[in-house]
């Protein structure tokens, strides 16, 4: 069986990824999606299933919209991606499947955005609808932080700046977690702690292993089942005495997970690759 | 080579086409275009879109 490896860019998980396909006996094709030309007219069905790793999520989106028109089966599908690349289309997700997550609002302009901020109540978090690696996210304590900074945004202008996306803070304790659902099984967990309040490894938060308790997994597998399951990277806040599922990831960065849980994840992620090139059933969640 | 500082750049074994490198002397983010010999160019920037 032959699989693409779509990228950007060859990082650590890549090379992971297509090793351990190549261990599994799969031919891999590397596919740079930059040098990618997809005519819609003359399918090119070279693989048996495309593994999408793009760094960009508007070419991800792109090509496996195409691929998957020409019949080709692609890890995570596009619907899936759809979903996972818009935090605002994932937190609606979540919401419609009762998978507990921090209370959402969104606005689209500063005065309707004020008045949805006092709805939550301060803090309130502004996020990106399009965005990773915690760029962009700015806690809002009060009213006068807010006016400032939806005056900003207003004046910046361009599609990404007009819709407000606004979630009740949690105030976890200096941590989240990071699950990883691949098909129906959370395969490990990570803590991600910081000092900051964005705990996000790109943001230099450290890592420990996190036990996968039944609690975390129902949670974690009902997720992954909101958005359509797959590969997939759920982030959660403790909140209190409840969990909160607050993102999920489609295009998943585990280079600092592997050696903390003692998990494969890369060869966990090609078994899984390598079943639905099969053309098998793949379970989605519990 | 460096494009930025004229560093000259050595890689380590296993390194491919299409990896990110940072030059030890200038820090500049560059990917590696060739490898016989290693050649670079400017990494392109981080894009809004870019992420998990």
């Amino acid at each position: 069986m032959r699989i693409g490896l779509l990228c950007s860019r060859i990082r650590v998980e890549e090379k992971l990824l297509r090793d351990a396909l190549v261990y599994r006996g799969l031919e891999v094709e590397v596919v740079d999606d930059r040098e990618l030309i997809l005519t819609l007219a003359q399918p090119v069905r070279r693989w048996d299933a495309v593994l999408e790793r793009s760094i960009s999520q508007t070419r991800a989106l792109a090509v496996t919209s195409v691929l998957e028109s020409w019949g080709i089966l692609t890890v995570n599908r596009n619907a899936v991606a759809v979903t996972c690349a818009s935090k605002l289309a994932t937190s609606a997700a979540l919401e419609a499947a009762g998978v507990p997550t921090p209370a959402t609002a969104v606005a689209f302009t500063p005065e309707a955005a004020l008045h949805a901020a006092a709805e939550l109540g301060y803090p309130v978090v502004l996020k990106p609808v399009t965005g990773s690696w915690g760029r962009l996210l700015a806690r809002i304590n009060d009213r006068d932080a807010a006016e400032a900074l939806f005056e900003h945004k207003a004046l910046l202008g361009g599609p990404e700046h007009s819709v407000f996306y606004l979630q009740r803070h949690v105030d976890k304790p200096g941590r989240d977690i990071r699950a990883f659902v691949v098909g129906d099984e959370v395969i490990c967990a990570i803590y991600r702690e910081s000092d900051h309040w964005v705990t996000n490894t790109a943001r230099g938060a450290t890592t420990r292993d996190c036990p996968v308790d039944s609690a975390l997994r129902s949670l974690c597998l009902d997720a992954a089942v909101a958005v359509g399951g797959g590969v997939l990277a759920i982030d959660l806040l403790e909140d209190r005495d409840r969990l909160v599922v607050s993102e999920v990831n489609a295009t998943m960065e585990f280079k600092n997970s592997i050696d903390v849980t003692g998990v494969d994840i890369p060869g966990r992620v090609a078994d899984y690759v390598r079943e639905v090139a099969r053309g098998a059933p793949v379970a989605v969640g519990g | 080579m460096c494009p930025e500082c004229d560093a000259q750049i050595v890689v380590d074994d296993g390194v491919e086409r299409g990896e990110v490198v940072t030059c030890p002397e200038c820090n500049a983010e560059l990917e590696v275009v060739g490898l016989a010999p290693p050649r670079f160019v400017f990494a392109p920037p981080e894009e809004v879109d870019w992420g998990e």
